[in-house]
């Protein structure tokens, strides 16, 4: 049984070790050294001096800032649209099956393909359809603005562009979570009176609490892996203003060739999902001693 | 009276945002059917949503401008090896962690759930370095082989076989059947929607990628379909009806599939979520 099993496992190992963990170890051996691609200097332990030098960069720290920024605008706006669109889709109603496949379409349209599409709906000038929506609903108070080269809108244009793209998949993972929950309950609290509103806090949210833990921690880990909208949509500018740590870690690594020190930025990349993710387990935890 | 009332106000609400949420998809299909200078004159206005011309003239600029055959072929074979290998390979290490007693499997599995949350940008560097010392960059291996094993899939293929009744391994058991045998014709029939979750997870995330063909290629004889858009975009002259025409035939693939599968792929995804 042992061989056979182990037969069974091998090619999958062997690909997670080759391709995950060696790659994994090898971002914190690296991140200690000099290593640049075609450097003529010999390679050599240079103890925590990339990280010295990344945390004195303003690029990077920015990028870190920008990470946090969106983190904390997207993952509550996101988090809130998918339970509303959620909440809205789970009853039964002819015709939602349709708009759930609406809301839920954008999700597989490739990133690269969304930046490009959005990049001509932030267009400058009146004529921009974004410019000429907000005209129209402030009834001609807004003044055209060229968002992507704005260093206070390009940001915010990058998240509203992410929020489109993956708001259906949080929406689908609620509504499952939402599916999930005993009817029971809620004839219970139908009979001892309690409120649509009261329900909801009662019964609904408590409920649906891991769902919505998982659904945050998703949301944060993509927030720091922002990457192809950047890439595509402005390059991590204007003035860095919407520069991410990934998109550091690819100039430094790949235009730059400093491997090194894109290393160290992948290890604080890292570091940050890490407590991310320790974070939501406790979470979870807490409430299932709680229940 | 009143429930009336309320649901006509939950069908108002759902259309208005479900505008919101196809028009950036009426624009590029819109956009793709009509004169490239048109599609700039009219994005401020409700038209740039609505075709009022019908002519496929972008799509055929799209083939003699680049080689989008090649963009399209490229994207299909990466995503099909990934996807039935990944397949292959995950199904049965998911198995033999469900299913099989052995010496190390709870250590490994353990392991296993670990590397999980290990996202591939946080070893993106470092494994650019490993293939480049290996002579692996400009091809298609490159974009195949690193991601054919996945842990997420393993965790997905063991979570299913767990609730598989185990009569069924009985009876083939003592029909005499080895385990490849009970795997191939007991276990895999049984188990359809873990495949097809796994399945459409993997295409969606392959067909999509973008960063590490960005890092690993250079030539443009082995780029996916998200990098042929990426610079087809910044090729001059803008001309975005040829863009979206691009952009169309780049999701269509995608989105047939989704209209044909979506109970699979809205499961796939509620799958995800199953984890917390």
């Amino acid at each position: 049984m042992t061989r056979a099993a182990w037969l069974f496992a091998a090619p999958a190992l062997l690909g997670l070790l080759l391709f995950v963990a060696l790659p994994f170890v090898l971002a914190f051996v690296l991140a200690f050294t000099n290593l640049r691609l075609g450097s003529p200097l010999p390679l050599e332990f240079v103890g925590l001096e990339q990280f010295r030098r990344i945390f004195s960069d303003p690029a990077f720290l920015r990028a870190l800032l920008n990470n946090a920024v969106f983190a904390l605008v997207v993952v509550p706006v996101q988090t809130l649209l998918a339970l509303g669109l959620a909440l809205l889709l789970n009853r039964r109603l002819k015709g939602l099956a349709l708009f759930r496949t609406l809301f839920f379409m954008p999700v597989v349209f490739p990133l690269s393909l969304v930046s490009v599409v959005w990049v001509l709906i932030f267009a400058p000038g009146a004529n921009g359809m974004m410019n000429a929506f907000l005209e129209t609903v402030t009834l001609g108070a807004w003044q055209p603005r060229d968002f992507l080269h704005d260093p206070v809108l390009a940001l915010p244009a990058i998240m509203l562009t992410s929020v489109w793209q993956g708001v259906g998949f949080q929406m689908v993972i609620i509504l499952a979570g939402l599916q999930a929950i005993p009817g029971e309950l809620y004839e219970a609290a139908a009979i001892d009176g309690a409120s649509r509103w009261r329900r909801f806090w009662h019964v609904t949210l408590p409920q649906l609490r891991n769902t919505l833990i998982f659904v945050v921690l998703v949301t944060t880990i993509l927030a720091f892996r922002l990457f192809d909208q950047v890439q595509i949509m402005t390059q991590g500018g204007p003035r860095n203003a919407t520069t991410t740590a990934m998109y550091e870690a690819v100039q430094a690594a790949f235009a730059r060739q400093q491997v090194a020190k894109g290393a160290a930025i992948t290890v604080v990349l890292f570091l940050i999902v890490l407590l991310v993710t320790v974070l939501q387990r406790r979470l979870v935890r807490q409430e299932r001693e709680i229940a | 009276m009143k429930r009336w009332r309320i649901n006509g106000a939950i069908y108002l609400g759902l259309m208005v945002l479900a505008l919101v949420f196809i028009a950036p998809i009426l624009l590029m299909v819109a956009g793709s059917l009509k004169p490239d200078a048109r599609v700039l004159i009219e994005a401020g206005s409700w038209r740039a949503l609505l075709p009022d011309s019908v002519s496929l003239q972008n799509y055929g600029d799209v083939f003699s401008r680049v080689d989008f055959t090649s963009y399209l072929l490229n994207s299909l074979w990466i995503t099909g090896c990934v996807v039935v290998l990944g397949l292959i390979v995950n199904a049965m290490a998911g198995y033999a962690f469900a299913r099989m007693q052995w010496r190390g499997r709870d250590l490994l599995f353990g392991l296993v759930l670990m590397i999980l949350i290990i996202p591939l940008e946080a070893i993106a560097v470092p494994l650019f370095y490993q293939v480049t010392l290996w002579g692996w960059r400009d091809t298609y291996v490159v974009q195949i082989v690193p991601f054919i094993a996945n842990a997420f899939s393993i965790y997905l293929f063991h979570t299913y076989f767990l609730g598989l009744p185990r009569e069924l391994e009985e009876a083939a058991r003592i029909d005499g059947a080895g385990v490849l045998r009970t795997f191939v014709s007991i276990i895999v029939p049984n188990a359809r929607p873990a495949f097809a979750s796994v399945a459409i997870l993997t295409f969606l995330t392959q067909w999509g990628a973008f960063l590490w063909p960005l890092m690993v290629t250079s030539g443009e004889a082995v780029r996916p379909l998200p990098l042929g858009i990426a610079a087809f975009y910044t090729l001059p002259p803008l001309q975005w009806g040829d863009i979206f025409a691009f952009g169309v035939m780049m999701v269509a693939p995608v989105l047939l599939l989704f209209l044909v599968f979506q109970k699979w792929f809205v499961r796939g995804v509620a799958a995800t979520g199953v984890k917390g």
